[in-house]
């Protein structure tokens, strides 16, 4: 069937700090565009509530043009709008879902409030094609750090482990102003592991071996924080290549053993890594190498496509329609915590 | 002219449907109001929607969007500011802005000046002074209720009656206190109608966000110095 024949579905993102449209039909991706507030925030060290919500506001409908714009298509010729639900910021969210309404009842046209979390295992379908059923998603972004069996996007999600204190990405931003290193703190510690040795030290793994699929990074946030205070207590000079390459080993260690660890159990042959830590160049490399090693089929998303955007709301609205789901009323409520096991808010 | 109004920018969920009528006036096709501080994001398309069904109008046919800028609590304001721009948008019609105070102002029919005052949380008030319902004579300031300046007129709005023990016998006859989408298309109409110029559809915060830039990093090993 050519994507033709399937419905156009316009997805909105806000749940955080980038105001995302993407239109998308199928598994086809026919519009992205993203506006983001990140440099507003920068100099907090981190996603100022306040500040994102009146961003969001003024990119809402400039980045819905770009977005028709860059895919060719008129509003008119949108069949369903898809809206982040949940979980997010309560501001944020609340600008998305008050325009993806007004849309939805100018055009006359179903209204789908979905999950943020499931949108992001959903967006691989855009990348590499329909999902394999079932399939294990571990998401690892700067609020989430989740893994999912996956039995059907729309219908059958269920978390086997989350974080139990900070998100993984939340422990690259901390570790990042420990160092000195720029917000977010993904890409640089990146950059200082490439040139670092990731032997030199060895932090503690948190939950290593616990037999759950819970992850911790809290404990490993503090043990690099000891290190650093006493390389200048005792007034030698810190070594941050050494130290980022020590922590983004520990942080990819544990997710990537943790991912495989769950195919196996599960007996699942397909790991699709996604979120904006799945961008981490060290997290891919040795996800590919324990996958390989164990006869996993692993799926990345490009990098571009594992940061919040509204192509994988519409990735996931495009599911959600196909199934048949009811679509959501124009009271539909924001759910700062919807829970990863409903892909459709009520 | 066809102008769908509606305001979120207090405790009251508020739409309207209006009409010019053949001496520039406003004719109230249909409204409806909803005070419920916690809900602007739910109910606030759904009473659209009905206003419309009860004019028996569709929205193809509405020529102009007129939405409350306030000042007011911020949440609740861009729902209305989303759902306004993003209305604009999909019907391809303008959009244009109205301070909700000056709703207050015009939804009181007071003839004499007065002070109008939303609630602005963390014990402050949204406030400005008028001549009379349709003339604003000052700009419109956050402050403390105790730092009005209402230079001894009345007190209106959310903001006097929630402060009745700082305001006094000035608030003594509040009403009313919340804006009507009816004002607010009103005030549109007559502007649009003398070719007035009208704000832009963009929120009056009148604050800066909270936001704290962050000091050193806490010491974790403080306990052994």
């Amino acid at each position: 069937m050519s994507s033709l024949d399937q419905p156009l579905i316009l997805g909105i993102e806000t749940s955080c700090d980038e105001t995302g449209v993407g239109l998308v039909r199928g598994c086809e991706l026919l519009g992205d565009e993203v506006a983001s507030s990140v440099d507003q925030h920068a100099r907090f060290g981190g996603v100022v509530p306040e500040v994102a919500s009146r961003a969001h506001l003024e990119a809402m409908t400039p980045t819905v043009r770009r977005a028709l714009d860059s895919a060719g298509v008129k509003l008119a010729d949108v069949d369903a709008i898809a809206v982040t639900a949940g979980p997010g910021l309560a501001g944020a969210l609340l600008v998305g879902v008050s325009a993806a309404k007004a849309y939805a009842m100018a055009l006359g046209k179903p209204l789908y409030g979905v999950n943020h979390l499931v949108g992001h295992v959903a967006v691989d379908q855009l990348e590499h094609g329909p999902l394999p059923k079932p399939a294990i998603a571990l998401l690892v972004s700067g609020g989430h750090t989740s893994l999912l069996l996956m039995r059907d996007l729309a219908t059958d999600v269920q978390s086997l482990g989350d974080t139990v204190d900070d998100a993984a990405g939340e422990a690259y931003d901390k570790v990042a102003r420990l160092l000195n290193l720029p917000y977010p703190g993904g890409p640089p510690i990146d950059r200082a592991a490439r040139e670092g040795d990731a032997r030199a030290i060895r932090f503690p793994r948190g939950k290593w071996g616990d037999g759950t699929y819970d992850f911790s990074f809290s404990g490993l946030k503090t043990a690099v924080a000891r290190w650093v205070e006493d390389t200048v207590r005792d007034g030698r000079e810190v070594p941050v290549n050494d130290i980022a390459a020590g922590f983004q080993e520990s942080v990819v260690d544990v997710l990537t053993r943790k991912a495989v660890d769950a195919c196996l159990e599960h007996g699942v042959e397909h790991l699709v890594i996604s979120g904006g830590v799945a961008a981490n160049s060290r997290l891919r490399a040795l996800a590919e190498q324990r996958c390989a090693e164990a006869g996993i089929n692993l799926r990345v998303p490009r990098p571009r496509l594992c940061t919040d955007n509204g192509a994988m709301i519409a990735a996931l609205g495009a599911e959600v329609v196909a199934a048949g789901l009811p679509p959501s009323s124009l009271n539909l409520a924001t759910d700062t915590s919807l829970p990863v096991d409903r892909p459709l808010a009520a | 002219m066809l102008i769908l109004a509606f305001d979120t920018a207090t405790p009251a969920i508020t739409a309207a449907l209006c009409q010019s009528d053949a001496e520039g006036g406003a004719l109230v096709r249909a409204a409806a109001s909803t005070v419920d501080a916690r809900h602007h994001g739910e109910l606030l398309t759904p009473q659209i929607r009905d206003v419309m069904a009860r004019a028996g109008a569709d929205l193809g046919e509405v020529t102009h969007i007129a939405v409350g800028i306030g000042p007011g609590p911020y949440t609740g304001l861009r729902v209305g500011l989303a759902t306004a721009h993003a209305l604009a948008d999909a019907l391809g019609v303008p959009c244009h802005g109205v301070a909700t105070l000056d709703a207050v102002a015009l939804a009181s029919g007071r003839e004499e000046p007065f002070v109008a005052a939303t609630d602005a949380r963390r014990k402050e008030v949204f406030w400005a002074r008028y001549a009379d319902s349709r003339t604003r004579t000052g700009e419109i300031a956050v402050d403390r209720p105790a730092d009005v300046d209402t230079g001894g007129l009345p007190v209106i709005g959310h903001g006097a009656q929630l402060y009745t023990e700082v305001f006094g016998a000035a608030a003594a006859d509040p009403e009313p206190l919340y804006p009507t989408a009816a004002a607010i298309g009103e005030i549109v109409l007559r502007r649009l109608a003398a070719g007035e110029p009208l704000p832009e559809p963009r929120p009056l915060y009148l604050r800066r966000p909270d936001a704290v830039l962050p000091g050193a990093p806490k010491k974790v090993r403080q306990w052994q110095t």
